[in-house]
């Protein structure tokens, strides 16, 4: 049933949701403005908004300065590794607690996410001391390690949440059909959770893309990704504002398309079961 | 080939006992229903026997074997459930392989049997269809397909019928009655409705509280009902109960009737009543009739018999087809 909503209150409901999306997008508007902007103008007082002489002088540099391809490459090994190896191991599990529960489940999955809960900086120097004792410091598969564990909580509690929608009668004449449990998990239960499983893959693309603590601490160049890539703007020789943007537009763009190109997949996979 | 026996079966659910022991014999090719009121115990028992739960005690022996510990695939059985478990992304053509390719059978022998089954449930239109295409009858006749390609020792079917229309229903019914008829395969159906129980079992198996009240065909069961819950549950409309002076008369604590066992007339009987509500349903005619000192009785009269709330009416039971029953509630 519909309800009927007043042209006033409508009005008013767009105003203020225009406003609260200005207001969020704000920020990256003007670092994407600056980054076209001479330092001068970066810096200008008060500030200029859309009339600046238009430079793209500052991408050039940046390229010049540091190797935007080797960063981005980092950023794609490390955010696709740790979701698909995150993935991997948290189908099964989350499997497991979804359809074979015990009395300890839900304890389990507390247990988890209150590793969320705990500041990182307090694991950072066993981490530091581990890896750079393996020698995982500064490498590709170090940092697709800490990630995936890192993320693994949320991976894992996202599929729980999808698994729960799947009737069990349907897993169940699976395994009346003969079907192993691996053959189950691949030929039955995927193929049905695919839309979680998708948007699943695609929160934590971002949330790795955009994760700045351990990489910038377990990271120096080789295998550096986006994030260090923008903090190496704010240097001891000064901040160069217009450089930074630049640097940090090149850092979002790629995961902002993705999100773009797959706002629909993301939004029907985090209502995903709230209505039938 | 698909003989199932259990011996001391018992299933603890935390501290509730489901079913607290249960023996029972099915012979190969027999068509058993399990049947009783909802919770009674008789879904968690054929679950026992696919295995998709474990047993707490006792036996379940396959074809001779013991299948206690062996998981749901192992023991041959195939399955049709309430819900059909379709699998939704599969076409119906790969919901029915797909037990043969789990039992890695080759390509052009799959085929074959797909197409068998598709043309004996009218299922060939279909077979590039999705679930979601389909008719709630045209589900369950996929997941029938699913259950017979592979050629299992007997067939579950859990409560098969209860998602589909009335009309659908009879239909199905019928279906599943030939499909034994041709197969000649054991199967195990189980329902609450007592009518679906009498027209397609050769043994009815009447659960309770999860123990078996009495196992016997259906017409042992309408005849000779071993106890009261037994009188209560098969044949409908239900078994009059009649205590006090009419039963004590006849040596029992509660004395039973069937409907179609009172003879009615408008002239005399043994006993006279009021018609209080009369149902005409053209073939049979069901009254209520209060009748003082015995109470609400329910008279079936075949054909349409003319009377309306208010009337007076004669009853005659049949006292060779009465019941007796002591105060344990069992048959004398």
């Amino acid at each position: 049933m519909a309800r009927k909503v007043s042209t006033r209150r409508k009005l008013v409901m767009s105003a203020i949701a225009w406003t609260l999306g200005i207001l969020i997008f704000f920020p990256i508007l003007w670092t994407v403005l600056t980054s076209f902007k001479s330092e001068g103008d970066a810096i200008a007082s008060p500030p200029v908004f859309l009339f600046f002489h238009w430079t793209t002088e500052n991408y050039a540099e940046v390229q010049s300065r540091s190797d935007y391809v080797l960063h981005f490459w980092n950023s794609v090994v490390m955010s696709l590794g740790s979701t698909l190896l995150g993935l991997v191991i948290a189908i099964p599990a989350a499997w497991a607690m979804a359809f074979s529960p015990t009395r300890r489940t839900k304890d389990v999955l507390m247990w988890m996410l209150s590793t969320k809960m705990m500041p990182p900086v307090g694991a950072l120097i066993p981490i530091y001391l581990i890896f750079r004792d393996v020698g995982l410091l500064d490498t590709r598969i170090g940092l697709v390690v800490v990630l995936t564990l890192i993320n693994l909580p949320i991976i894992v509690w996202m599929l729980y949440t999808y698994f729960k929608e799947i009737p069990g009668e349907i897993l169940e004449a699976a395994r009346m059909d003969g079907a192993s449990l691996a053959k189950e998990i691949v030929y039955v239960l995927t193929p049905m959770a695919i839309p979680g499983i998708a948007s699943t893959l695609l929160l934590n693309i971002i949330l790795a893309w955009n994760e700045a603590f351990w990489t910038l601490n377990l990271t120096t160049s080789k295998a550096a990704p986006l994030t260090t890539f923008i903090a190496s703007y704010s240097s001891p020789e000064g901040l160069f504002y217009a450089k930074l943007s630049a640097a940090s537009t090149m850092a979002i763009a790629p995961i902002l398309i993705l999100g773009w190109f797959s706002q629909k997949q993301l939004v029907r996979g985090l209502t995903f079961g709230a209505v039938k | 080939m698909g003989s199932i026996t259990l011996r001391n079966v018992s299933k603890v659910f935390g501290e509730a006992k489901v079913i607290p022991s249960i023996d029972l014999d099915i012979n190969d090719g027999e068509f058993v229903v399990f049947v009783g009121p909802s919770g009674c115990g008789k879904s968690t028992l054929l679950r026992l026997i696919a295995g998709l739960e474990d047993v707490s005690g006792g036996q379940i022996v396959i074809d001779g074997q013991d299948a206690t510990e062996a998981a749901p695939a192992k023991r041959g059985l195939a399955m049709v459930f309430q819900s059909y478990a379709l699998y939704p992304h599969m076409s119906v053509r790969s919901n029915i392989a797909f037990p043969l390719k789990m039992a890695n059978i080759d390509k052009a022998e799959i085929d074959r049997k797909v197409n068998d089954a598709a043309r004996v449930l009218n299922l060939t239109d279909y077979l590039d269809r999705k679930p979601r295409q389909l008719s709630g009858g045209q589900r369950q006749r996929v997941a029938i397909g699913r259950a017979i390609v592979r050629q299992p020792k007997a067939f579950l079917f859990d409560e098969p019928l209860s998602n589909l229309d009335a009309a659908l229903r009879v239909n199905m019914r019928l279906e599943i009655s030939e499909l034994h008829q041709t197969l000649k395969t054991t199967m195990i159906y189980v329902t609450h409705d007592q009518v679906e129980a009498m027209t397609m079992a050769d043994k009815i198996v009447v659960l309770n509280r999860g123990r078996i009240e009495q196992v016997g065909s259906p017409l042992d069961l309408y005849r000779k009902p071993a106890n009261l819950f037994v009188a209560g549950f098969i044949g409908s409309p239900r078994m009059n109960l009649i205590e006090g002076d009419y039963a004590r008369a006849k040596g029992a604590k509660t004395a039973g009737i069937r409907p179609e066992h009172i003879g009615l007339s408008r002239e005399a009987g043994t006993w006279d009543g009021v018609v209080t509500i009369a149902e005409h349903l053209g073939s049979d005619t069901f009254m209520h009739v209060e009748v003082s000192g015995i109470g609400t009785l329910t008279v079936r009269a075949g054909g349409e018999f003319g009377c309306r709330h208010g009337d007076r009416v004669f009853l005659t039971p049949d006292e060779s087809k009465l019941h007796r029953f002591d105060d344990k509630g069992l048959a004398l």
